[in-house]
């Protein structure tokens, strides 16, 4: 399984955010996305990557991008490591069928189960604009993300319009 | 592409906070959280390291609080920062992480138990608050961190690397670029 590299026009989904709410990718057409698949809620590392993007959200919103979190996870346990984590953007459930999303951006890990740590960046046009597949036990940090959104803000400051 | 070991963006200047002399053979750069439980375990380490290392080491601290996990985070470094004002940083910032457990129970009167202990004017440190350099100082140390790749704390660098191991693998790292390798 390869991931979907730059160039490419970001498959669409619709996963579930909460137990009874859905968030679909074309809602956010005309702004940037951050795709942020990783493995597991709860465990440390992701909690850590989540944890810096969740006091980015700001700077984020500086270059017009909204963070979407995914994992296999179901939406009651998103739901709880939300709440116990303070967390203030979705968590999107990868749930029924498990992982489909994540095989169609490529970052499917077969063998355990579970979404891989990787981050996408979107622009306005539905467009992959950058993409980092992060070995399972490291965090990526938030350097690589603003670096792609300050690209897109240099290069298509009016993208959202088109 | 590597983006895991990219040079510190924020090259150290005087207005950091420093321990030790520009031209010692290893500048260790900390992005820590005052309220961060694994911080307050790398903090008697890294001064093992500093009593260690000696005039080899240069110590540089910048603030990176993770606010939304770590509630008092920012009143913290909001309380170093304003002590730093009064020529007290230092003091501050090891009475905040050798008493880490018990003003994180106490909140912000945690945080003034600390001040008195050291005999801070608490007036004064309330007044350099409220002046915004203070949260503009922590902001930007903070995204200088996001920027070279900072991805949780404590995050450290040597000489402008980012060091990705455990914090008790410091010291190795440390030996090798002072008696090189």
């Amino acid at each position: 399984m390869t991931i979907l590299p730059v160039g490419t026009p970001a498959p669409d989904f619709t996963l579930h955010s909460t137990p009874d709410q859905t968030v679909s990718l074309s809602e956010f057409r005309g702004r940037n996305v951050i795709l942020a698949f990783y493995p597991a809620d709860w465990s440390p590392v992701c909690g850590d990557q989540l944890a810096l993007y969740n006091e980015l959200l700001q700077e984020f919103g500086k270059h017009d991008a909204q963070l979407l979190a995914i994992s296999v996870d179901g939406a009651w346990c998103h739901a709880a490591l939300a709440r116990d984590r303070k967390y203030h953007f979705p968590l999107l459930s990868d749930f029924e069928p498990k992982g489909a999303v994540a095989r169609r951006y490529g970052v499917y890990d077969d063998k355990d189960g579970v979404a891989e740590r990787a981050l996408f960046v979107i622009d306005g046009a539905g467009e992959i604009r950058w993409s980092y597949l992060s070995p399972m036990g490291v965090n990526p940090g938030a350097n690589g993300i603003l670096d792609a959104l300050d690209t897109i803000t240099a290069t298509h400051p009016d993208r959202k319009a088109s | 592409m590597n983006d895991d070991r990219r040079d510190l963006v924020a090259p150290v200047t005087t207005n950091d906070h420093i321990q030790g002399h520009a031209d010692a053979a290893v500048t260790l750069v900390e992005y820590g959280d005052y309220q961060c439980p694994a911080c307050g375990m790398a903090y008697p380490e890294v001064k093992r390291i500093q009593r260690k290392f000696g005039a080899d080491l240069r110590f540089v601290f910048r603030n990176f609080p993770l606010s939304e996990a770590h509630p008092l985070a920012h009143a913290a470094a909001q309380v170093a920062e304003a002590a730093a004002t009064l020529r007290h940083f230092w003091p501050m910032h090891d009475w905040l992480y050798e008493n880490q457990e018990a003003w994180s129970a106490y909140g912000a009167e945690g945080l003034e138990a600390g001040l008195r202990a050291l005999g801070i004017d608490e007036s004064a440190v309330a007044r350099a608050i409220r002046d915004k350099s203070i949260d503009a100082r922590i902001r930007a140390d903070f995204m200088g961190g996001v920027r070279s790749g900072v991805n949780g704390t404590p995050g450290f660098f040597l000489n402008g690397y980012r060091h990705d191991g455990d914090f008790r693998s410091l010291e190795d790292a440390v030996a090798g670029l002072v008696y090189g390798s």
